[in-house]
């Protein structure tokens, strides 16, 4: 990819890091205390919930090898995004520059087993470094044999996740979306007369199959999703993407550009929301109304609004009676850091403090609204610090991504995982009961204070536990002299 | 003898293979307070920790040199020192791994002169062992990684001559140290079985690496530990010959013993895998050999018990057709077991070409994906599939039982204290795979309804059938 290009994903303009004075773009990672995947990573996360695609990673087998079916994303089709595809390079074929070759044959091994709708092909550090030429073995596979196969310029090196899912965002709106135009909708013979609008969900994964507590919501206030990208995908529906009215963006700044450049190109508009907390899924609902602008589609939508949060008030109450006072201490990036925070405080937890290291100013003015002034941020969330947090606020729980699982453990403290690898959706009115249920899995589990407790001989041989022994063995020496 | 069937597809799909940096961290992730860094970008840490982390259900320490595209073009020996100085910094290890990665060998790196570079820079931290190894992930498999790493190790840190072992003959006693070099197939839960076997010789092993010390799944008393909580301490490298013996577990360990021999002098045992019964016996033998004590009860004991095992299963693992997708050394030490039960092995897939594939006790053996694992079942007709988590789908999406062992194992508790090897390994083994296989099979003749049945139950069916007759004839069924 060429150095321009990059940069001018890395300063995607829509980003308010890049309107702050002090920040430009997406920070470069320090050498020996980085964490988090590369853009290789962030491409493939992106993408790979598009059920009906080849993915096919060109490169040496640590891409693919040690990466493949380890997602939390749902399909309600085909399964074919779960077979991990590799080129798997050798040293021959490195040294002898025969990656093109084998990449060309193994598009073709894809589409003769598997009949793909779409190939994608990720490249990866070593194919970029050694110059293999992605766009034109992609272009001459797909004259050959009919099938679209889409590059993906996603060297792990080029930077961060955030990165690479951008390099995703675009290549879709570069390569794929308006190949293809929707059906006008089906007419609902229960409400013939309503106007059905399109819309579009950018960075929704479907992880744990939570797209499905929502997707309900929008059948019935009348909008079809023409494509939720990527979550529970198909190509064909991300070429449908410019005949959407409305595009929300879920969750995640990291695919802004796919919703800006709809904008700019079919003057679709766009808003951030999530689907996290009865508020914020009302909120999202009604931003869709306010932005098509139609006045049958806001009164739909208010008398479902109405009924869901009676409901779910009344489905959560046992749930807030549990969870009432308890403290959280949540560690998670971006959009999540105000929209958890609003889910869990509607469960009635107090968050003591929150991660901002991937925040802006905007999602940071958002937290004090909810938490007040004196909000805790977290810029840095290495481990030691998280867990000296946690002990100072007196959090009950650490509410946080997958990779701090385990520091939660071995520190015995109680956890909720809040990422993508996760098995349980919280998105949606129905979501935030599951969320609650999981919260109080871990925090009423008896292990807790069995971990905690030393074992009763540690106890008594360490020296100030031995002298205590001693002297509650003369006592009962003393009270059987006594007795006898 | 098997015939070795190299790959010829261009693309593969579902991979069987992990990559050589993985198995390297893997090694070094043996050693006391140790970290691996591995010289790439980013992602070839984050996918190997998230891998490791999910197998072992543990908090993995991993860093990285994090290239970027300029480092990556004009030279990434600043990244590495940066990422060296920081992790010493940081974290005081005893130990660092430092590892190369695919970028990294395409690119060209030369680790050692890097290496030579933080030692002058750096002289503050001195006391921090560093161990470089080349791990290009395109070539080898996980267990290659393993091994060239415990040979770096070896090469880096073993005495360079048998000092300590021309003073100790001095001394006229001969020590109760036996060197153990532990392959990659071998799990935390075999490594306890493996030391209780030695110690019951009056033994004293010291592992290498030792992942039952630091990967067993146990909870410390520190909250949070950057570095590895157990593991070879550094110091037992220094007195690596001053041992009685040395033992080698796993054919991908024998280049290793080899330059053990040569530095320490100490006489070497090698045993490809101790899975079944004729292995175990042998290692149990030369262990007896080595100490001149007779073999104790307990384990004649359990001798038998796995005697009684064979005998109990040998009725539905005779001539089972069984698949495996392992690593060669694993792939071995399954085979044979198997083999030993008088099953088929009808498919065989190992991720990477090694030296002993020719000689395992197999017909065929494919260096392939998981792809051709489901090919060859569906072809051959196989009944159970050994393999990792991996294979689940396989398995399911075939309807056959699945035994998992291997890696990665992240969809079923303990994986990773799993025991294989020794008499019990192979005993409850063979229960396993009886079970999986008594599950599954349908054994019985199964059922048939005569069309002259009188029973109420099958003439509702009759009526659902082609043809409607008298039903006399069958009223004794």
């Amino acid at each position: 990819m060429k150095a321009s290009d990059l940069a001018a994903l890395r300063d995607e303009p829509a980003c308010t890091h890049n309107q702050q004075a002090a920040k430009s773009g997406c920070a470069r990672p320090v050498p020996g205390a980085a964490a988090g995947g590369c853009a290789f990573d962030g491409a493939q996360i992106a993408l790979l919930p598009i059920a009906d695609v080849a993915h096919i990673v060109h490169g040496p087998i640590a891409c693919a090898g040690n990466s493949w079916d380890n997602r939390g994303t749902r399909s309600s089709g085909p399964a074919l995004f779960k077979l991990g595809m590799t080129t798997d390079l050798n040293e021959q074929d490195v040294i002898m520059g025969r990656g093109e070759k084998r990449l060309f044959h193994g598009i073709k091994q894809a589409i003769d087993r598997y009949s793909p709708a779409a190939v994608f092909v990720y490249s990866t550090c070593v194919t970029a470094l050694i110059g293999d030429d992605l766009d034109a073995v992609c272009k001459a596979a797909a004259e050959r044999w009919g099938v679209p196969v889409i590059p993906i310029d996603s060297a792990g090196f080029y930077g961060s996740k955030n990165l690479g899912n951008r390099i995703a965002g675009e290549a879709m709106v570069k390569y794929v979306v308006g190949g293809h135009e929707p059906e006008p909708p089906p007419v609902d013979p229960a409400r013939p007369d309503l106007t059905v609008h399109d819309i579009n969900l950018i960075g929704e994964y479907n992880i744990a199959g939570e797209l499905w507590n929502t997707l309900p919501l929008f059948d019935e206030v009348g909008l079809r999703v023409l494509c939720s990208l990527s979550g529970d995908a198909r190509f064909r529906e991300i070429q449908t993407m410019h005949r959407a009215e409305v595009n929300m963006v879920v969750c995640s700044r990291a695919m802004l550009n796919v919703a800006r450049k709809l904008h700019e190109r079919f003057g679709a508009p766009w808003f951030e929301g999530s689907f996290y907390g009865a508020q914020e899924v009302s909120s999202s609902l009604r931003q869709f109304a306010a932005l098509l602008d139609d006045a049958d589609l806001s009164q739909r939508t208010e008398t479902l609004i109405a009924r869901e949060e009676a409901h779910i008030r009344a489905e959560l109450a046992p749930w807030r009676e549990q969870l009432r006072g308890k403290r959280a201490l949540l560690y998670t990036g971006g959009v999540k850091s105000w929209s958890i925070v609003s889910a869990l405080q509607e469960l009635g937890i107090t968050v003591v403090a929150t991660g901002t290291k991937k925040s802006t100013e905007e999602d940071k003015a958002r937290i004090r609204e909810l938490m007040g002034e004196e909000a805790h941020l977290i810029e840095d969330g290495n481990p030691r610090g998280l867990l000296d947090l946690v002990h100072a606020y007196q959090a009950d729980i650490l509410v946080a991504g997958g990779r701090n699982l385990y520091t939660a453990l071995k520190a015995r403290l109680p956890f909720l995982d809040i990422n993508q690898e996760r098995e349980h959706g919280y998105a949606g009115y129905r979501g935030l009961v599951t969320l609650a249920r999981e919260l109080t899995r871990s925090l009423e589990s008896p292990v807790w204070e069995a971990v905690r407790r030393p074992a009763p001989w540690s106890v008594l041989s360490s020296s100030a536990g031995g002298r205590k022994a001693g002297g509650e063995e003369r006592s009962l020496c003393e009270l059987e002299k006594a007795h006898g | 003898m098997a015939e070795v069937i190299r790959r010829s597809k261009p693309l593969s799909v579902s991979p069987l293979k992990t990559s050589q940096p993985l198995g390297a961290s893997l090694a070094i992730l043996g050693l006391n307070r140790a970290i691996p860094l591995l010289h790439g970008a980013q992602g070839c840490t984050a996918f190997a920790k998230v891998f490791l982390v999910r197998h072992f259900r543990e908090p993995i320490p991993l860093q990285t040199s994090a290239l970027d595209p300029i480092s990556s073009i004009m030279g990434a020996d600043d990244s590495l020192l940066d990422g060296l100085r920081t992790v010493c910094e940081k974290h005081r290890p005893a130990a660092v791994g430092l590892l190369t990665t695919g970028l990294t060998e395409a690119q060209g790196t030369d680790i050692q002169r890097v290496l030579k570079i933080f030692r002058e820079r750096y002289p503050e931290f001195q006391a921090v062992r560093v161990v470089p190894v080349n791990t290009p992930d395109f070539s080898g498999c996980l267990e290659s990684g393993f091994a060239a790493t415990v040979k770096a190790m070896i090469s880096e840190w073993a005495p360079l001559e048998a000092v300590n072992r021309i003073r100790r003959r001095k001394s006229d006693h001969s020590p109760r140290r036996v060197n153990v070099l532990c392959g990659a197939s071998l799990t935390p839960g075999d490594l306890e079985v493996l030391r209780e076997l030695i110690e019951r010789f009056d033994l004293h092993p010291v592992f290498i690496p030792d992942l039952s010390d630091s990967l067993d799944g146990h909870l410390d008393a520190e909250d949070y530990n950057p570095l590895t909580t157990g593991g070879t301490p550094l110091a037992a490298f220094a007195t690596l010959d001053d041992a009685i013996a040395t033992l080698v577990m796993g054919a991908s360990l024998y280049p290793v013993a080899d330059l053990l021999h040569e530095r320490t002098r100490v006489p070497v045992h090698c045993f490809p895998h101790l899975f079944g019964l004729d292995a175990t016996d042998r290692f149990v033998m030369t262990l007896a050999g080595i100490t001149g004590q007779p073999v104790p009860a307990a384990l004649t004991r359990q001798r038998a018990q796995l005697q009684d095992a064979m005998l109990d299963t040998h009725f539905l693992l005779g001539r089972a057709r069984i698949a495996i997708a392992a690593e060669p050394d694993l792939l071995h030490g399954f085979s044979q077991l198997l083999a030993d039960m008088g099953a088929e092995v009808v498919a065989a897939i190992a991720p990477a070409a090694a030296s002993i594939l020719p000689q395992l006790p197999l017909a065929q053996v494919h260096i392939g994906d998981l792809d051709d694992l489901e090919r060859l079942v569906c072809e051959h007709e196989a009944e159970l599939l050994i393999g990792s988590s991996h294979v689940t789908e396989i398995a399911q999406r075939l309807g056959l039982p699945l035994l998992r062992a291997g890696y990665p194992l992240h969809d079923q508790f303990g994986g990773y204290q799993r025991a294989w090897i020794g008499y019990r390994g192979a005993r409850q083994g063979l229960f396993d795979l009886a079970n999986a296989l008594l599950a599954h099979a349908e054994h019985a003749v199964a059922p048939y309804h005569s069309i002259y049945s009188l029973k109420a139950d099958e003439r509702r069916e009759a009526r659902h059938g082609a043809t409607q007759a008298s039903t006399d004839s069958s009223r004794w069924h």
